[in-house]
């Protein structure tokens, strides 16, 4: 291994227990929120409402059918929530400096907040399927596509999330992305129906969404239904995560919204 | 060679050791030469019209100038926050625009802004920025004690940066450029609005870092500080270098003094001396302002003969800062003169 790879380990070390030492410290903020917002969903759409509703598709309950798409919302939205934060609070600070004027290479830093990202929305992941097993039962049918959908969509709203922390010029900017454009992809990306339900051309609409293919390859892995084709699922998830990395790095090289 | 980017093997593992590579004292590569650079900011500023400087190793080198004359510019273009539009800057031997991750292994900053997370501790901070130049997190945290020890801030290592005092933030920060123990210490205005206790603690920090071996490259509005500390200076303005000499060479070329008397009264005719002027302040307050080689004794005899009484003498001003206004101007007026 040369000097520089070694360097450039520590530094992504660095960054990775700095990002996750950030995420426990501020828990009631970071953690506690997500796990809140989802037990009232599963209170109110899965056992109240959902009671009445009966089964969608291949003879899982309401609550169940939602159970993975309330995990992956968690999952991506703390995932985009925790990388534009942390890097635009960077940004605002002033304390991105410390990481430019270092030696350190520019797919460590990517890959340093990616990580933490990822690790944030893992955690929450967790919690709030360790809560929706409080209501349900769920077993899961296929482990490694579950755990493949969860880091491939974590990995993917990271990469927007930071993409988004570079453009941004005050906090406004991190708020506008969330609230008109990710919300209502998550809502409109199945996680509480089946696009299947859907008339032309919604149905063609929706799967547009990338979010639907995230959505659907977890709940293949967790329940063994999906709207659509897996291995699609995943290509259109690796393009995506291929795509928003080569775009995340090519703004750091040019040093957009960060070096004059 | 001294610098990593063309060491043999065993310099590089020095390098990495945080040692100076064999023979560097000895090494004959400048610390900083600066080609030719250039800076045209996007709403068409020229901040920078092609600079030439060279800093020797070991040096204590002033970069003086008024505000908006370049200097945060080109130390932004040594650090890498701002890319040059032309020209080149190599530390050591390595260039900065070729090189970046080399070169930047060699530079130490210390910038004018607080730019650390208010919310992590100084200890926190300091392994940190050690990790982002790969330390391992045990020699960081021994350097991080070292420094911030040195600095006097030991004792609020763990407490939040937000909550120390405006002096203690600029030593954290230069306990945090120390991290990688550099060979090229950049500060930029390290003193603004510290205390002259805490400026001189710190000065004599930064004399010990240098005397080292540390090349210290210091901008600073305290022209006393640069007239102490620093052995050569370049004066820059509207992004051109107007001056760059030794600091013992600047001020020989001072030839006149201005030195201001508190005095017990002053007559209505105040006497008249060949070469030296002299001007009435108010009733208790005399200026003189004469060549630098001229004796005072003439002048304190026509003093004592007009029955003038001094209380107490001093300089009007600090030499380099009446060295500095005096470039500054001249450098505003040949356009000027050029131009009509």
């Amino acid at each position: 291994m040369t000097s520089n790879m070694a360097g450039n380990l520590v530094a992504l070390h660095t960054i990775v227990r700095r990002e996750i030492v950030r995420i426990m410290r501020i828990w009631t903020q970071t953690l506690i929120p997500p796990a809140i917002t989802m037990t009232l969903y599963f209170v109110i759409f899965g056992k109240l409402i959902g009671s009445r509703i009966g089964s969608i598709q291949g003879g899982f309950s309401y609550m169940q059918y939602i159970a993975p798409g309330m995990v992956m919302m968690s999952i991506i939205t703390n995932s985009y929530g925790n990388i534009s934060s942390s890097f635009f609070g960077a940004k605002f600070q002033r304390s991105i400096e410390e990481m430019l004027v270092s030696p350190m290479s520019n797919w460590v830093i990517l890959l340093g907040y990616v990580t933490g990202a990822v690790a944030r929305g893992l955690v929450v992941g967790i919690l709030v399927l360790l809560i929706a097993l409080g209501f349900t039962s769920l077993h899961i049918a296929h482990p490694l596509i579950a755990l493949g959908s969860v880091l491939c969509g974590a990995t993917i709203f990271s990469l927007a999330g930071f993409v988004n922390a570079v453009y941004a010029k005050k906090f406004d900017d991190i708020a506008l992305v969330p609230t008109f454009v990710l919300t209502p992809l998550t809502y409109l990306g199945g996680s509480f129906y089946s696009v299947k339900m859907l008339s032309e051309p919604w149905q063609a609409i929706s799967r547009v969404n990338p979010i639907l293919y995230i959505i659907n390859s977890f709940r293949f892995g967790l329940l063994g239904i999906s709207d659509v084709d897996i291995g699609v699922a995943f290509g259109v998830m690796l393009l995506f995560v291929i795509g928003l990395s080569w775009l995340a790095l090519s703004l750091l090289k040019r040093g957009v919204g960060l070096r004059s | 060679m001294s610098t990593p980017g063309r060491t043999g093997r065993r310099d590089k593992a020095r390098y990495n050791k945080g040692l100076r590579p064999y023979g560097a004292a000895m090494s004959p590569t400048p610390a900083l030469v600066v080609e030719n650079l250039r800076k045209t900011y996007g709403n068409g500023v020229q901040a920078l019209k092609g600079i030439n400087l060279t800093v020797n190793p070991g040096d204590f080198f002033a970069l003086l100038g008024p505000n908006g004359a370049g200097k945060s510019t080109l130390i932004g273009i040594l650090s890498s926050l701002v890319n040059a539009s032309e020209g080149d800057a190599r530390v050591f031997g390595v260039s900065v625009n070729k090189q970046r991750n080399e070169a930047m292994k060699l530079i130490g900053l210390v910038p004018q802004e607080l730019n650390f997370n208010q919310f992590e501790k100084p200890f926190d901070i300091c392994v940190n920025e050690a990790g982002f130049y790969g330390i391992p997190r045990k020699i960081a945290s021994e350097r991080a004690e070292k420094y911030l020890k040195e600095l006097r801030l030991w004792d609020k290592a763990q407490d939040q940066a937000r909550m120390l005092s405006g002096g203690m933030k600029r030593r954290l920060m230069i306990a945090r450029a120390m991290m990688n123990e550099p060979r090229l210490l950049i500060l930029d205005e390290p003193t603004a609005g510290v205390d002259i206790e805490i400026r001189r603690s710190m000065w004599q920090f930064i004399s010990g870092i240098n005397a080292a071996g540390t090349t210290v490259i210091l901008t600073t509005h305290y022209l006393e500080e640069a007239e102490q500390l620093c052995r050569n200076i370049a004066i820059i303005d509207h992004g051109t270098i107007v001056e760059n000499t030794s600091m013992k060479l600047l001020l020989s070329k001072l030839d006149v003094e201005t030195f201001v008397f508190d005095v017990g009264n002053l007559p209505e005719q105040l006497p008249s001396l060949p070469g030296i002027i002299l001007r009435r302040i108010d009733e208790h307050t005399l200026e003189a302002e004469m060549p630098r080689t001229q004796a005072m004794n003439a002048l304190f005899e026509a003093l004592t003969s007009h029955g003038i009484t001094v209380i107490s003498m001093r300089n009007k001003t600090n030499r380099l800062e009446e060295l500095f206004v005096r470039l500054v101007e001249n450098g505003r007026q040949e356009p000027k003169e050029k131009a009509a």
